[in-house]
């Protein structure tokens, strides 16, 4: 199968399922069963299992490009957590559950490992797939465990996964913050995705919009900064490539590149587009809002882009390797140790 | 391709090459050709029909021997004190009829073509490597192995590692026999920003803690690239050029 036949299907199902209007109800409080439901019935939801057990039998990245494409639509529930949980719960020999799963990662020991704050998604979501110290373990997001964080038109909320009542107590151990790496890496790709719908939008309103009597599109100020907008999203969606080719688990070098290169774009992107749009950006009733509050909170979850980068960084000054190029030329073959 | 009056308006090249029956007659000149001091033979852009009013038909691109009589060659000191560049003057140069390359008057789409290799190879990415290096050496003997150094290392390599996958998807394409001149144009100014990035950074590293001793090899590196850094967005096409391509291609030129 190729990458377009795996993809259009699942980008036709997206625009008849999750059109910006149905978004609208849902940050209202609407229901997303009419988003989840076709996708719970497409399929789609089991990319990354085995054939053998009614799976798709997707790769890491093949599953990427449909991260990209949930990015690039909005897609109001958790996709591509729910991929995930669910195969690590195949994987464990737990069959998963229906209905859109969270990931969770506190990190132990912390002091502060009650809630996780601000995840993507968890006002939707009914289940958590929590790691501790690489102890994988189901959640039931009750109400309880799942508060808003007020941040206007934001499916986002903070999860107190110690009260979420545990249904499949000691799951089998995964490397230690591998949930934290997956995590990232959809969000980095769900960057690059809802980033490339952005410029395309941001292109299509520079010839739309005309002042001094001309579209502002040609004017070279405005065609520069789009050109510098461009270049950002074409650097996200490498980056979003490169941190979802390296298998699955993916490796967490390739997850920092992928999350550090997206995160970065995101505060160039959105205020490139932003300068372009003029005031009527700053209204609620323009689509430019949802995909920045989309933009930054996948920037700040799982792990913004100076906190992948130290990772990246630290790893690379702690071994031994003295050329930069040669380790940038191993690096999908490299996986960080720990 | 440059010329005192003709830098980013490459179609304005006014060094001309009249054909006779022998070949061809050239006159004229040419600037920031690199390197030319030590080559035997360089390539030209010249017009070979028509005038600069006629921009990008009537050129050509000619193999000149830089032997020939009527050829002299003028290096250029650079702000570091180097000789890369150079002038080559033309003065009645004769040219053998095989001196053209390709077709007359294709100069223009051979040239655009070629760029594409020069605008997204590895010397896009890689110019302030040497200085990276070094620093990072220089990090690992100085102790500092987390926090902001390390976050700056890791910004560095995940560009790197990002780039690179450009450069050899750019590769692939040509490598096909095609001509990617909007994506070449993409990765040269991002990979020049990179580049350019890294002596100024690295600066803002070091120059933060003045009681750092660092070694002599690394302060020269540092300063001869923060000095040479300006180049990276000049050669091969301007960043501001390279971005009117990249407008052309979102459609809004």
């Amino acid at each position: 199968m190729t990458d377009t036949e795996l993809l259009e299907p699942f980008e036709r199902m997206l625009i008849d399922v999750a059109s910006v209007s149905r978004l609208r109800e849902i940050l209202k409080g609407g229901p997303v069963d009419g988003v989840w439901e076709p996708l719970q019935e497409s399929g789609y939801l089991d990319a990354l299992l085995d054939p053998a057990h009614g799976g798709a039998g997707l790769s890491f990245a093949q599953l990427g490009a449909l991260l990209q494409a949930a990015g690039r639509h909005l897609l109001p529930v958790p996709f591509g957590e729910t991929v995930i949980a669910r195969a690590l719960l195949a994987q464990a020999g737990i069959p998963p559950p229906r209905g859109p799963m969270v990931l969770i990662t506190p990190a132990a020991g912390s002091g502060n490992d009650r809630y996780q704050q601000a995840v993507p998604l968890a006002r939707v979501a009914q289940y958590a797939l929590v790691e501790v110290n690489g102890r994988i373990s189901l959640r039931m997001l009750s109400q309880a465990a799942v508060r808003h964080t007020d941040v206007h038109g934001s499916l986002a909320a903070d999860v107190d996964w110690r009260c979420a009542p545990e249904m499949v107590a000691g799951g089998r151990s995964v490397q230690s913050g591998m949930l934290r790496a997956i995590a990232a890496v959809i969000r980095a790709a769900e960057i690059a995705g809802a980033a490339d719908q952005l410029l395309r939008m941001t292109v299509a309103y520079a010839g739309d919009r005309a002042q001094f009597g001309k579209p502002i599109a040609k004017l070279q100020a405005v065609q520069q900064q789009l050109a510098v907008m461009a270049e950002q999203v074409v650097m996200a969606r490498m980056a979003a490539q490169l941190g979802c080719s390296s298998g699955f688990p993916p490796s967490l070098s390739a997850v920092a590149v992928a999350k550090h290169i997206c995160g970065a774009a995101v505060p160039r992107i959105t205020s490139i587009a932003h300068a372009i749009h003029g005031a009527i950006g700053i209204s609620e009733e323009h689509d430019l809002q949802l995909y920045v509050r989309t933009l930054y909170e996948c920037r700040i979850a799982a792990g913004s882009e100076i906190y992948w980068a130290t990772v990246l960084g630290a790893d690379y000054l702690k071994g031994s390797c003295d050329s930069t190029v040669d380790f940038v030329r191993g690096m999908r073959q490299m996986h960080l140790n720990g | 391709m440059s010329e005192p009056g003709a830098g980013s308006d490459l179609a304005s090249v006014k060094t001309r090459a009249v054909p006779t029956a022998q070949g061809w007659t050239l006159n004229g000149s040419k600037i920031w050709t690199t390197h030319a001091q030590h080559a035997d033979y360089m390539i030209a852009l010249v017009r070979t029909s028509g005038s600069s009013a006629d921009r990008h038909t009537g050129l050509s691109q000619l193999i000149v021997d830089l032997k020939a009589p009527g050829v002299k060659i003028r290096p250029i000191t650079d702000l570091t004190g180097d000789q890369h560049f150079c002038e080559v003057f033309f003065d009645d140069v004769h040219l053998e009829q095989d001196a053209l390359i390709g077709a007359e008057g294709a100069g223009w789409e051979q040239v655009t073509a070629e760029l594409a290799f020069e605008r997204s190879g590895p010397e896009r990415i890689y110019s302030s490597v040497s200085l990276l290096d070094a620093w990072v050496a220089h990090l690992r003997s100085a102790g500092r192995l987390d926090g902001v150094a390390a976050g700056l290392v890791g910004s560095f390599l995940a560009q790197m590692a990002t780039l690179r996958e450009l450069s050899i998807a750019v590769t692939a394409r040509l490598a096909l026999g095609e001509s990617p001149v909007l994506e070449a144009s993409l990765v040269k100014d991002l990979g020049t920003t990179f580049e350019q990035s890294i002596p100024t950074l690295i600066a803002d590293d070091l120059g933060s803690r003045p009681d750092e001793p660092i070694a002599a090899e690394l302060y020269l590196t540092l300063m001869y690239l923060s000095q040479i850094a300006p180049s990276f967005s000049l050669r091969g096409g301007t960043r501001e050029i390279l971005r009117g391509i990249i407008a052309r291609g979102l459609g809004l030129r």
